[in-house]
């Protein structure tokens, strides 16, 4: 029995918290509540006597506005319902780890292993009309996630006569440790039962691969002699089916594509990923001279100043944040973060980067079963994000939203991390990782538990209603934190030779990566620290427990290593050691468990083949407006979804930790309207800045998804060139996010699906080569596909390309408010009739309720004509030429126009007449046509003809004039006044739709 | 003693803003030590070799049990002699964003009666009930005794946090803070220049706009607002329109509460 402990605020005080309960209950339940009163519940599972108890009772309670009780504290006046929500088993409980450091203070003693501390939290509910049924939906759908919480409900007799609850979440029944081995010797049907029960999601082929492996009379005869059964153990079968699971092995990019394009024409690719990516950044490495490490490590490395590199990596975090949104988001940007911290021998962590596909907050169609509401999945995943990026003291630097309903079945969460690595220390380069045999392997960080146990393989597969409740993880940004700084430490202190994260996979997978490095490994998992007892060895193999790391250390460095960590309040545990024999040993105890020969382990995995089939699709334009005022559409366009205002939730995230943020994510007058990019420093002292940009369209991919990926690295180049960057010294990454491209039963355009990829990759070496613009690092995530409740839904093909640039003085940087009245409007760069999946089209398709008619020319990027204007706008911006810069995306010129009168809260005479344009043109597409590759720039009016000699190579016209008056003009061909409307109007179309949500 | 006053900022457990901090200090011709919280924890005497303490900002202990509780426990446990010797003598405290939660909770702030560990006020829940980021208006009251604030007029500053509301729902302790010149600075409406409860320019819903306390010898002071986050023109949201109309606005920088801190110690050191 738990010592329980209730805290509430003291009568009259405002508790905001219950308040934003109540609000959403109203907004997004729409349930009849009136108020709601919360309380913090602690039960501690503690040896304590009454004296002790009651101090830390009181140590727990702000004396000020809080009152606390031991046992049951006494009901609120009056309500209606009681929730109590609290953990189940095994799910990290932070607050609860915390309260334990307090408790330990105060008790002058450490808890014992049987020890701990647990919480909950209390909602006190009136209204009066409330039914069970929809506390319970309250419950389920706001304040809890049923697969992690435990949920109880009372109502105010039924609360009464409950004992007082001092249970707490712990396993009593512990499970003996034992090691079980596969039979593979059954038919193909029975092989596959093996895979699919076990979450392995390993495919036939790669089934009799192994069975193969293991009947090998070489291998079975070595097997005898290290006494290991002939059939695989659980712990080298899950090994394997991780090690090779499209999460980590990217089957689909390396795999062998036979290719048939509209005509009928055939071409075979083998490895997309060689071809394109790797390929195009090789081709580019020979003509720059500051790519570092790319493609080999946990993050992209890239030459900044004679003292720094810059390290960028970008994850998707997209199955756990379906399966729990808040839990699924914050392991995703803490997750993210380990990735630069393990890049060669260790970075610091500059800026954060995210980005969400979701569906409609605002969606009432039909859900299906199992899957949660977008908004929902919005909120949870916006708060994890927050609370990770907030408590990892990592400012943001660039966000984004983008809404589809097809985002319903999966929604994507993209979290990106820069980090800056010292060229180099002790002499040595610090991108260069190694491993001598008899190096100590030293876990580090958080212990394991059951968490995560087949996130990899269960991410490589669609969403099915069973999928397992332990692949959600939470991650602990305070425990990562302190681990963070201890590695600094050790780092600079030349303690640990190198390390990298455990992520997907656990120590299977960071042990057997860095294992290559010295020949193979041996492992006694029994020596692993465990949250609690009862894990089975694979299990402890395989866990995804956050919050750790493997490192390499010198045998002579051990002791020093361990005691700093202790100072420091980190876990660190020598579990191994590295060796050259290439083979991955791992023991239990004295008994080995497992013996997994390197070669077959990392290169056994059959190359997948895949067809893919291109053909045109065809989708009808939607009718052409007739002639007249545009400004209900300009409003409309400000006020959708993907292009307003995200501005309420962005402001919860800290961006200026660190003091280096330049030109913020919002900028403007009145600090509101997103810059194009974002500037920060990378030090200090030193004027040279980084520069964040990305390039993100899910739309023009159902056009052609060779458009949309030339389209998307346009977009985060022309980003980076606005605001001032070079556009000699810019990097890209790519994540792509695609539903199933391989063909099967259930997904009969699956060959469809992957011509679609193949284009997208065809667009990516195209645009990067011309571009020079290499990728350094990306991810792939194959299976975004639902199939819950009977209905499947995929997602669009989608990339983000994310860019990082440098300016080298952060004074010539440049925003897109308009400045003075009387700066004469240029356009930059030639707008053609590319209306096709647009912002309009989108529009127009859905007032005129024909939602996928959005077809049309999809904006197609012409590399050397773009790049020749790059080039001039560097050249503009270093002299301080541009008094404002922006370039349309999303919208066009029209919603171009109005972010830069609404940023600079003045008003513009536009004409659309002298616009540069390669045909006729109507003012629609005048307006609205999202041609790539064109700058919106002002300049003061003495500069004019400077700015015109700039531009003389490119095509450039002016359009108007900024005004005093708060009025933004725009007149069509014939003169007609197409748009008439004051910067505050607009504003408060873009800015409404999302407020307060 | 050398020439230069010397700071000690505490560090680690969650605690993140000390590289921004000491530069503050350096730039301001102070020299900084950064030391983890359980090595002075460990040996809490170090504190007297230094003139000046900062308790920074991030989240200690994740906040997890409400900002500040659990730091300001164990500082109060092991380090209230220590604490006590320190301000006796002079030494200077500042406490920044989660450093000033700490301080409320400690009961360093607002030191009324020459009571430093008794906690008088609560730094509780915005309004809004959640985490904000923005640029606020300060103005630094002209009768406070704080030496941080000496002359000090009005200032723009970065704010981050969850819970900086100043509360308390006794009137009579604010009533006490306000006479004996505890309130340092106050959140203000741009447009007026006076004291606001308006969202969001009072950025949490602070009884009296207070945005910054200091005890009645205006030598320990906390903040919610960020003043070493503000070391740049650049890092002015408004920089690039102020560049047009007449130049970057240096003087306004957060920098000189710091410079203020070190001018004092430099006169009485």
């Amino acid at each position: 029995m738990a010592h329980r402990i209730e805290i509430a605020l003291k009568r009259g005080i405002r508790d905001a918290r219950g308040q934003s309960a109540v609000s959403t209950a109203k907004s997004f339940l729409r349930l009849p509540v009136r108020s709601c009163e919360t309380r913090d519940i602690y039960k501690l599972d503690v040896r304590l006597n009454q004296k002790q108890k009651t101090a830390i009772r009181k140590a727990f309670t702000d004396p000020v506005i809080a009152v606390s009780s031991e046992g049951r504290h006494r009901p609120p006046a009056k309500f209606d319902w009681l929730v109590e929500v609290g953990f189940k088993h095994g799910v990290t409980d932070n607050v609860g780890r915390t309260a334990r450091v307090v408790v330990e203070d105060l008790l002058r003693r450490t808890l014992d292993a049987d020890e701990e501390v647990f919480t909950s939290r209390q909602y006190f509910w009136r209204g009066e009309t409330l039914t069970r049924e929809q506390v319970m939906t309250l419950a389920r759908d706001q304040l809890a996630n049923s697969l992690i919480h435990s949920i109880e409900v009372f109502d105010p007799t039924s609360w009464a006569a409950h004992p007082i609850d001092e249970s707490v979440p712990r396993l009593t029944e512990i499970s003996p440790v034992e090691v079980k081995t596969y039979d593979l010797s059954g038919p193909d049907d029975e092989l596959m039962k093996i895979s699919r029960d076990g979450i392995l999601s390993l495919s036939l082929l790669e089934m009799h691969a192994i069975r193969d492996h293991f009947t090998d009379p070489e291998i079975s005869r070595r097997r005898a002699e290290g006494s290991l059964p002939c059939e695989p153990t659980d712990v080298e079968m899950e090994c394997i089916a991780q090690t090779w699971s499209e999460h980590c092995k990217h089957k689909i990019f390396a795999g062998v594509v036979h290719y048939s394009d509209a005509d009928g024409n055939q071409r075979t690719i083998d490895s997309l990923f060689n071809t394109y990516i790797r390929g195009a950044t090789t081709k580019i490495g020979e003509e720059i001279d500051w790519l570092v490490s790319v493609f080999t490590d946990n993050a992209g490395v890239i030459r900044f100043s004679d003292r720094y590199n810059l390290v960028f990596k970008v994850e998707t975090h997209n199955s756990p944040s379906a399966l729990d949104p808040y839990g699924g988001a914050i392991t995703g940007i803490v997750g993210c973060n380990r990735d630069p911290m393990g890049t060669g021998i260790g970075s610091e962590l500059l800026y954060n980067t995210w980005g969400y596909c979701l569906g409609s907050p605002f969606y009432d169609g039909d859900l299906p079963e199992g899957l949660f509401h977008p908004r929902r999945i919005r909120d949870g995943v916006h708060l994890g994000v927050i609370d990770g990026g907030n408590q990892s003291g990592i400012p943001w630097a660039r966000g984004f939203e983008r809404f589809d309903e097809r985002f319903i079945g999966k929604p994507l969460v993209f979290c990106g991390t820069v980090g800056r690595i010292p060229v180099s220390i002790y002499g040595k380069p610090t991108e260069e990782k190694e491993i001598l045999p008899g190096d100590a392997v030293v876990m580090v960080g958080g212990r394991i538990g059951k968490d995560g146990i087949h996130g990899a393989t269960f991410s490589s597969e669609e969403l099915r209603a069973e999928s397992p409740a332990q692949a959600v993880q939470i991650g602990d940004p305070i425990t990562q934190r302190k681990m963070y700084e201890f590695l600094l430490e050790a780092r600079d202190a030349g303690l640990y030779r190198t390390l990298t994260d455990n992520g997907a996979g656990g120590l299977s997978s960071s042990v057997g990566e860095m294992a290559k490095l010295s020949g193979g490994a041996e492992l006694d998992l029994a020596l692993a620290p465990l949250k609690y007892e009862g894990l089975q060895p694979w299990e402890i193999f395989l866990s995804e427990a956050q919050e750790r790391m493997s490192l390499a250390v010198p045998q002579e460095c051990v002791n020093q290593l361990l005691a700093l960590a202790d100072r420091r309040e980190v876990d660190a545990t020598v579990i191994g050691a590295f060796r050259s024999e290439p083979e991955l040993v791992l023991r239990y105890g004295e008994k080995i468990v497992g013996r997994l020969d390197m070669d077959f382990l990392h290169e056994g995995c059959p190359t997948m083949e895949l067809s893919a089939r291109w053909t045109e699709p065809e989708f009808p334009a939607p009718r052409p407006l007739r002639a007249g005022s545009r400004n209900q559409q300009l409003k409309d366009i400000l006020g959708s979804l993907n292009v307003c205002s995200k501005e309420y939730k962005s402001r919860m995230y800290d961006g200026e930790v660190k003091g280096l943020s330049i030109l913020k994510p919002f900028t403007g007058v009145h600090r509101d309207i997103p810059g194009d990019a974002s500037i920060l420093l990378a030090e200090l002292d030193s004027r040279q800045g980084v520069v964040i940009s990305e390039g993100i369209n899910p739309f023009y991919s159902d056009l052609d998804t060779y458009h949309m990926m030339a389209g998307v690295i346009d977009e985060a180049v022309r980003r980076i060139i606005s605001v001032g960057g070079r556009c000699d010294r810019i990097a890209g990454l790519d994540n792509f996010c695609w539903p199933d491209p391989v063909p099967s039963e259930s997904n009969p355009d699956g060959a469809y699906k992957m011509a679609q990829l193949v284009r997208a990759l065809e667009a990516l070496y195209d645009v990067t080569t011309a571009y020079r613009v290499p990728c350094i690092s990306g991810k792939d995530s194959m299976k975004n596909d639902s199939v819950r409740g009977g209905r499947k839904i995929s997602i669009p093909p989608t990339v983000l390309f994310s860019a990082v640039g440098i300016i080298d003085d952060i004074a010539s940087a440049v925003t897109l408010s308009f400045k003075q009245p009387g700066d004469p409007v240029y356009m930059v760069g030639v707008t053609k009739d590319e209306l096709g999946a647009s912002e309009f089209f989108r529009l127009l398709a859905d007032r005129q309720r024909t939602p996928g008619a959005t077809g049309g020319t999809v904006p197609a990027v012409e590399p050397s004509t773009a790049l020749a204007t790059y080039r001039a706008m560097n050249q503009a911006t270093a002299t301080g030429l541009l008094r404002s810069s922006h370039t349309p995306t999303l919208g066009g010129l029209a919603a171009a126009l109005a972010f830069c009168s609404m940023a600079g809260d003045r008003g513009a005479d536009i004409e659309l007449k002298g616009l540069p344009v390669d045909a006729v043109l109507s003012d629609d597409a005048r307006l609205f046509s999202e041609s790539h590759s064109r700058f919106l720039v002002t300049c003061a009016p003495n500069r004019e003809p400077e700015l015109q000699k700039c531009f003389e190579a490119c095509a450039t016209a002016r359009i108007g004039t900024v005004i005093e008056e708060p009025r933004l003009r725009v007149r069509g061909i014939r003169g007609r006044l197409l748009i008439d409307a004051p910067p505050a109007t607009m504003r408060k179309a873009f800015k409404e739709t999302l407020h307060g949500i | 003693m050398g020439s230069k006053p010397s700071v000690l900022i505490i560090t680690g457990n969650g605690l993140n803003c000390e590289a921004e901090s000491q530069a503050a200090w350096e730039r301001s011709g102070a020299v900084v030590r950064l030391i983890h919280l359980n090595d002075l924890l460990a040996s809490a005497a170090i504190l007297q070799d230094h003139q000046a303490l900062m308790f920074i900002g991030g989240f200690s202990y994740g906040d997890h049990m409400g900002s500040g509780l659990v730091m300001g426990l164990r500082i109060r446990n092991a380090l209230r002699a220590e604490l006590s010797r320190f301000i006796e003598s002079g030494g200077l405290i500042l406490g920044v964003c989660n450093g000033f939660q700490v301080m409320i909770k400690i009961g360093l702030l607002p030191g009324l009666d020459g009571d430093y560990f008794s906690q008088r006020l609560a730094l509780m829940q915005n309004d809004s009930g959640h985490f904000r980021n923005d640029w606020v208006e300060l103005k630094f009251e002209s009768n406070s005794p704080c030496v941080f604030t000496r002359g000090l007029d009005e200032m723009s500053l970065p704010i981050r946090h969850g819970e900086g509301k100043v509360f308390t729902p006794d009137r009579r302790v604010i009533e006490q803070v306000e006479k004996a010149g505890c309130v340092a600075c106050r959140y203000t409406h741009p447009e007026t220049g006076e004291p606001t409860n308006q969202f969001p320019w009072n950025p949490n819903g602070s009884q009296h706009a207070i945005a910054g306390l200091c005890d009645p010898s205006g030598r320990v002071f906390g903040l919610m607002p960020h003043p070493e986050a503000y070391l740049l023109p650049e890092n002015h949201p408004a920089w690039s329109f102020d560049r047009l109309t007449g130049g970057l606005p240096r003087e306004r920088l957060g920098l000189q509460l710091f410079r203020n801190a070190v001018d004092y110690m430099c006169a009485s050191g």
